[in-house]
């Protein structure tokens, strides 16, 4: 009990307010509350570029067991404005921890909140929508939280992904985690020959990045305002259009740029990037009640009849007629028939809305980074009909 | 897709008898698939030779064989009912390696029987351990070093490699039976020994002990399609090296990154795809050194497991059911989620509490096995418990385990002052039933967490939540008041109000009034695979002191069932079935039903059996808060056994009304000098008796009555404590013990009636009509506990006018305590005098046996007359006598227990019970023995040796057996009185005088009967002849009426071997 005694607030848009104690910095975090139904990762989604501007509920009510350690972090900060937790452990157990998700949090000078019903936070926002809300432990008046969220941008229409792409190209290379022994790094004799990938960072998590490498991409990351002809000045052998936060009919620049691209180059979109990609074909996104947030959604592959569990983030989702003829349906989500996955008609290009590199989640999807690999190798040989080639392989 | 167009009929195994390792897990598992079949159209064919399940109820399959579980038995039901497929996944080891023999033997191939669910090669694959081993390596993944041994010279050469400490597997056997660490060499080659002889395949695997590493188990399913989901992780809190059934495990892990969690993932799809389980569910264990995160595989079950009731009960998500539709040809993505309706079956659930199971042990049922937990099962039940947090889910499954503890109070004053730091490190390094206290107690003695930690192998994680939860018992100790604050927050870790008012040294009815005061109730939230992410539908709550209660009452009629709790030896499967049919009666007439337990095994806590589940602790505190929401017509008590009947008054007390046979009945029937006063009044006759509360009443009372009597405390289940006493001194010694082991409870002293024949009657009354259910004549003599006495229905040796009289007097004493409900009263046959021993004016534990062995629901009825219909609506008004004979056997866990003699007395210790029908009491019994331990020999060598009180009894058994052509051989004075009737008898040495004796005999299966009464109870030479029996599976008998009944079951089986015969044949006639 006295180590929980600082009180905090939770507070929506609608008026609804939620009691709980401080955890974290002390301080005050506007944004949009979602909640993740992953019962592990928190680190991932803390740290995950696609967060920025929101304020994060996990549904599984212990959080923070394992700590915080120096590998499992998919950017170098914490993205998420809030955290929202049932209880936050302050005494991580884990072999890799380095340090408690508390300390974490204040060190990233990050406001959470515990103690409070998110079961029931939960339900409001199933019902209600994803909206915006403000946790404070310094102004415990709720009123005055409601305003605040209330007057806070809503995510239609904001264009978060200037706050989180990188200012600057970059190489990545390190590849994934290896249990026992950190990441893959391949060696420069092994890599002369990859192909080479630019990743167009609209908030890319280190793990696809990652991906791409062990895959056997190298890998150049560019800004997200990158236009079509920087990005061929590199002579990539494929484009890579990454996850991001916020919603994608704000992004003219990305939109105008991935139209460029097309044919050009295979790419390979996830999220965001999948988004992005709809809109650049002349389609339509729109935003969901509350959005997939987890590691549990079944998608069905519709070529294989296989199912999928994915990793998922995303509050909008691609519209299905309205890229009809430019693209067809790839991947459906089980639980809501949402849009998962997108191919190219005569055009060589795929993109998922979930998220294969996982981190935080299943590796169920995994194979679609070879098959990233493959479309490469196929567009060097065949140029434009290499996607009718990659059909005829699944 | 779809189902598959080729099956019409499936041929369904159970688990047989409740064992420790095969509970009633599998009825739940087993009754989900039989109703998902049905519910297909398929045509369903069901063996299990356990007739307290709900499974063998007529209604859930279309030809229902309680027959023993052999092969032999198998192939007869195969052959008459020629099933298109065999299902063998869902009955446990039992029924996996019952199908393994099936197939071996070229049954299934001779009548086109299609092993469904898993193949034979599957099966082999994941069962025998070498291959299990192999193909680990080959898809990479990493296993503990280990090497197979069929023979000790082979094991001495593995343990070379190896180095101690290994443990000791032996191969193909039930819950690890036979599984033991060994770090001393001597040890090593005993325990060797006996895997060898325990193990089906003569085999055992010695492993390089990885004790201490975390434990893991994942849910796997997949389905035709290849798709493949994870339903749930568990995490056990006890390291590994306690066998997973005796573990305190908690859902979902709580101490794995995503990371980590993943690539367990990732190995346990890789695994099920290698080993190649088509359909379905399957559980695989996992450990993981908690100082490098080095990651191995364990073991994997392709079937479904107790595991997977766990983890169907923990998220919502029905395995049995699924796995069922998946074995005829469903995929995942084909099969809704039902709890969400809108979603698919395929998905991994997600969870937003946490949920703790802990097992329940019976150490005290056997005083001569030591209270130390590894790598074999020792647990007879378990409870679980759900909260938001651990701490919550831990308490609640504490009070849920009803051993007299409400939080972490397992240690008593009187143990603190006598036990030492010393003494409490050994209990923290050793683990045991008790280990939580000691870790609390340990806290309370200012050990660190690291220290525990180190001493128990318990991840320091789950420590620190006990740690604080003893400062918040410090902190209240010390201050004694409480604001709303305090309390609301103590409540919120699972504070019981009890364990608030012992330690604030006030009555838990004050905490209770004082929490109600301020407003603090709890919340009741929804299991719903989904963390509330979509809608649920389906009624399943736990509470929780958190915001947003779930649970709206519904304006309709309802009634409350109080289930009966983790299974314990004398409560078991036999009260669940009764609670399940109580909800089904009652659903039909019309009512709501809410079912309220803590059971995960059981098909009462299944969310499609009640209207409403709460899956809560069966305290008074708990019940009353789910009163006070659901505000019912009223509770029942008397389904549930002892668990809910405790509660009766109280909750009488408090308000609540009770249905059916008033709980001041249960009062008159318990206390006993009431009891008395109700026998006086009636005119019956019982055994005299005295109560004592001291040393010198005891010795007067025993005097006044002439011995021997039977002592025992008073309100205890299952006869525990019970003995038979012969002199004075015997009597001292025991009240020593007795008395202090159960505080302030008097010991009741009967008369032993030596010799006399034991009935129980089960009956049933509206409160007018009363109509017998059942007489049930049990087969060993009185002294042993009707609950391990064999019983036949109808009975064989009394006389027209004793049954008439038996039915006089139950029906007497059902209308003097005004019973509306079942009754059950024991009485004795002594001297050709009726004698009253017991009422139990409830359900009782053969319930299920009657109403299977007379074709009537008793427990429906029950249900029904309790609220208002009448037996002769119900048009059951006339006593129903089978022409056919039923008897019951029941099973017991001796093997488990090492140095046990497994003798019966007057402490129950079975386990479970089967059930064998047939047209003679003989052919009947013999198929009773077949099920519950081995099929009777119908030649070879009898072995006997018998006290001199039983030898006028052995003349018969000896010369029936010479007539059937059995070679006899008898230690020397059994020998020499065998030899002096006139028949040939061998004499062979009592193990005190050397090689060659008895046991070696048995062991080297030179003998295949023996019949051994013993002259002292313990002595150990005699002990060492049952001990090998057991071991060797020799059937064993070791009284003398046991004795008759196994030559006159012989007879039997020499003129005519057993047949098959259904259920629905039999009702037919």
């Amino acid at each position: 009990m006295p180590e929980r005694t600082r009180r905090a607030i939770l507070a929506l848009a609608d008026g609804t307010v939620f009691e709980g104690y401080a955890c974290g910095a002390i301080g005050e975090a506007v944004g949009e509350v979602v909640f993740n139904t992953a019962m592990t990762g928190y680190q991932e989604v803390l740290t995950d570029p696609s967060y920025c501007g929101q304020l994060v509920c996990m549904t599984y009510p212990e959080i923070g067991n394992v700590g915080v350690n120096d590998e499992d972090s998919e950017s170098d900060r914490i993205y998420a404005e809030g955290l929202i937790v049932k209880e936050c452990w302050p005494t991580p157990s884990n072999w890799r921890s380095r340090m408690s998700l508390d300390e974490y949090l204040r060190r990233h000078q990050v406001v959470g909140i515990q103690g409070l019903d998110t079961r029931a936070l939960v339900r409001h926002i199933r019902t209600h929508g994803a909206q915006q809300g403000v946790i404070s432990s310094v102004d415990l008046d709720p009123e005055s939280l409601v305003q605040k969220a209330r007057s806070a941008p809503s995510m239609e229409g904001r264009d978060l992904v200037r706050q989180v792409t990188c200012r600057e190209p970059y190489d990545w290379e390190l590849g994934e985690w290896q249990p026992g022994g950190g990441f893959l790094r391949p060696s420069e004799a092994e890599i002369r020959d990859w192909p080479l990938v630019v990743a167009i960072d609209y908030g890319v998590k280190r793990n696809i990045l990652r991906k791409l490498v062990t895959t056997g991409f190298r890998v150049r990351v560019m800004p997200a305002v990158s236009t079509a002809q920087e990005i061929l000045a590199q002579n990539p052998d494929a484009i890579f259009l990454s996850n991001g936060p916020g919603d994608p009919a704000a992004l003219p620049y990305a939109r105008a740029t991935v139209a460029e691209l097309l044919g050009k180059r295979p790419i390979f979109g996830i999220c965001l990037g999948h988004q992005i990609l709809g809109l650049a074909l002349g389609g339509r996104t729109y935003k969901l009640v509350f959005g997939h947030h987890g590691a549990n959604h079944p998608v069905l592959d519709l070529r294989t009849r296989r199912v999928e569990i994915t990793s998922q983030n995303h509050g909008f989702a691609v519209d299905v007629e309205s890229i009809s003829g430019k693209a067809e349906l790839s991947h459906l989500n089980l639980n809501d028939h949402t849009v998962e996955g997108l191919r190219g008609l005569g055009t060589p290009f795929f993109s998922v809305q979930y998220h294969p590199e996982a981190s935080p989640g299943p590796h169920d999807a995994n194979y679609l980074f070879n098959r990233f690999r493959r479309l490469t190798e196929l567009f060097a040989r065949y140029g434009k009909s290499a996607m009718d080639y990659l059909e005829s392989e699944v | 897709m779809g189902r598959r167009k080729d099956l019409h009929s499936v041929f369904v195994v159970g688990s047989g008898p409740i064992t420790i390792g095969q509970a009633c897990e599998f009825d739940y598992s087993g009754t989900q698939a039989l109703k998902a079949l049905k519910e297909e159209g398929l045509r369903v064919i069901l063996l299990n030779s356990n007739p307290a399940t709900i499974m063998t109820d007529p209604e859930f399959a279309d030809r229902t064989y309680i027959e023993p579980l052999t092969a032999e038995v198998a192939a007869q039901v195969i052959e008459r009912e020629r099933p298109d497929a065999l299902l063998p996944t869902l009955g446990g080891q039992t029924a996996l390696n019952l199908a393994i023999e099936l197939a071996e033997s070229g049954v299934l191939e001779r009548f086109g029987v299609k092993l469904i669910g898993a193949s034979l090669e599957a099966i082999k694959k994941a069962e025998d351990r070498d291959r299990f081993r192999q193909a680990m390596v080959k898809i990479g993944l990493d296993v503990p070093a280990s090497q197979i041994a069929r023979s000790l010279d082979e094991a001495k050469r593995a343990v070379e490699k190896l180095g101690l400490p290994v443990i000791i597997r032996p191969s193909r056997t039930l819950g690890g039976t036979g599984g033991a660490l060994s770090s001393e060499y001597n040890d090593f080659l005993a325990k060797v020994e006996w895997g060898l002889a325990n193990s089906p395949s003569h085999e055992v695997l010695i492993e390089e002990s990885i004790a201490g590493w975390k434990e893991f188990e994942l849910e796997v399913m997949r389905d035709c399609a290849d798709n493949v989901v994870i339903i749930c992780s568990i995490e056990n809190v006890d390291p590994m090296g306690v066998h997973t059934g005796d573990s305190i495990t908690v859902a979902p892990a709580q101490t794995l990154t995503d990371k980590e969690y993943q690539l367990m993932r990732d190995a346990a799809q890789r695994i099920i795809r290698e080993i190649g389980v088509d359909t379905g569910g399957s559980n695989i264990q996992f450990a993981v050194d908690p100082k490098t995160g080095r990651m191995v595989v364990i073991e994997m079950n392709p079937r479904v497991s107790r595991s997977s009731a766990l983890a169907s009960k923990a998220t919502g998500f029905p395995i049995a059911k699924i796995a069922a539709r998946l074995a005829i040809g469903y995929r995942l993505d084909e099969l809704p989620n039902d709890i969400t309706r809108k979603t698919p079956a395929c998905f991994e659930p997600t969870i937003d509490y946490v949920v703790t199971k802990i097992p329940r042990f019976t150490f005290e049922k056997f005083r001569d096995a030591a209270d130390e937990l590894g790598p074999q099962m020792k647990s007879v039940g378990e409870v679980m418990a759900i909260g938001r947090t651990f701490k919550e889910s831990l308490q609640k499954a504490l009070r849920s385990l009803e051993i007299g503890s409400f939080g972490f109070d397992g240690v008593s004053e009187r143990e603190r002052k006598s036990l030492t730091r010393k003494a409490l490190w050994e209990r923290l390094c050793k683990p045991n039933s008790r280990r939580l206290y000691y870790v609390a107690e340990a806290l309370r003695a200012g050990m660190t967490v690291e220290d525990i930690a180190a001493a128990t192998k318990i991840d320091p994680w789950f420590i620190r939540s006990i740690a604080e939860i003893v400062e918040d018992e410090r902190r209240l100790q010390a201050s004694k008041t409480l604001d709303a604050y305090e309390l609301r927050s103590l409540k919120q870790k699972g504070f019981s109000d009890r364990r608030i008012a012992d330690l604030i040294g006030v009555d838990e009815s004050e905490v209770r009034r004082c929490r109600h005061a301020l407003g603090i109730f709890p919340a009741y939230k929804t299991v719903d695979t989904c963390a509330a992410e979509f809608e649920a539908f389906t009624p399943y709550f736990y509470s929780t002191y958190d915001g947003e209660n779930e649970a709206q009452p519904t304006s309709r009629s309802k009634v409350v069932i109080l289930g009966g709790g983790p299974n314990r030896i004398g409560q078991g499967i036999e009260f669940d079935y009764c609670c399940v049919h109580a909800s089904m009666a009652l659903r039909r007439e019309g009512f709501e039903t809410i079912m309220v337990n803590c059971n995960p095994e059981t098909v009462s806590t299944d969310y499609d059996i009640s209207d409403r589940l709460y899956f809560e602790p069966l305290t008074l505190e708990d019940v009353l808060e789910i009163v006070r929401l659901e505000r019912p017509l009223g509770v029942i008590v008397q389904f549930g056994g002892q668990t809910p009947l405790k509660l009766a008054t109280a909750l009488e007390r408090a308000g609540v009304p009770i249905l059916g046979t008033p709980p001041d009945a249960i009062d008159r029937a318990e206390d006993r000098e009431r009891f008395n006063a109700l026998v006086a009044k009636l005119n019956l006759r019982q055994p005299r008796g005295a109560i004592a509360r001291n040393e010198r009443e005891a010795i007067e009372g025993a005097a006044r009555i002439g011995y021997p009597v039977l002592i025992r405390p008073s309100y205890v289940l299952g006869g525990r404590a019970m003995e038979v006493v012969w002199d004075e001194r015997a009597l001292r010694s025991y009240v020593e013990g007795a008395l202090s082991a159960s505080e302030k409870r008097p010991l009741l002293i009967d008369q032993y009636l030596e010799g006399a024949i034991e009935v129980d009657v089960d009956a049933i009354s509206d409160g007018q009509t009363v109509v017998i259910g059942g007489i049930m004549e049990h087969v060993e003599r009185a002294g042993i506990h009707s609950g391990d006495s064999a019983c036949v229905l109808p009975p064989q040796s009394l006389g027209s006018d004793i049954v008439a009289e038996l039915m006089r007097q139950t029906k007497l004493l059902a209308r003097e305590l005004s019973v509306v409900g079942l009754i059950n009263v024991q009485y004795a046959i002594f001297q050709g005098q009726v004698y009253v021993l017991e009422v139990n004016p409830r359900a009782s534990r053969t319930v299920p046996f009657v109403s299977k062995a007379i074709g009537v629901p008793l427990a429906k009825l029950a249900a029904q007359v309790m609220v208002g219909r009448k037996l002769t609506e119900l048009g059951f008004v006339t006593e129903k006598v089978p022409r056919h004979v039923s008897v019951k056997e029941a099973v017991f866990p001796f093997t488990r227990f090492a140095g046990v003699d497994p003798l019966l007395g007057p402490e129950m210790r079975s386990t479970g019970e089967v059930m064998g029908i047939d047209e003679s009491f003989a052919a009947a019994f013999a198929k009773a023995q077949k099920a519950a331990m081995a099929s009777l020999p119908t030649a070879g060598t009898a072995f006997l040796s018998v006290k001199d009180s039983d030898k006028r009894e052995l003349d018969g058994v000896v010369h029936r057996l010479y007539r059937m052509g059995f070679k006899l051989l008898a230690t020397d004075g059994t020998a020499r009185f065998i030899r002096a009737l006139g028949i040939p008898c061998d004499t062979v040495r009592k193990v005190a005088q050397g090689s060659p004796h008895v046991v070696d005999f048995i062991r080297d299966g030179k003998i295949s009967l023996v019949i051994n009464t013993p002259e002292v109870v313990g002595a150990a030479d005699s002990a060492s002849i049952r001990r090998t029996a057991l071991e060797c599976r020799i059937p064993y008998f070791t009284t003398m009426a046991g004795a008759q009944a196994a030559v006159t079951a012989i007879e039997a089986l020499q003129r005519r071997p057993s047949k098959v015969q259904a259920l629905q044949d039999y009702y037919r006639d």
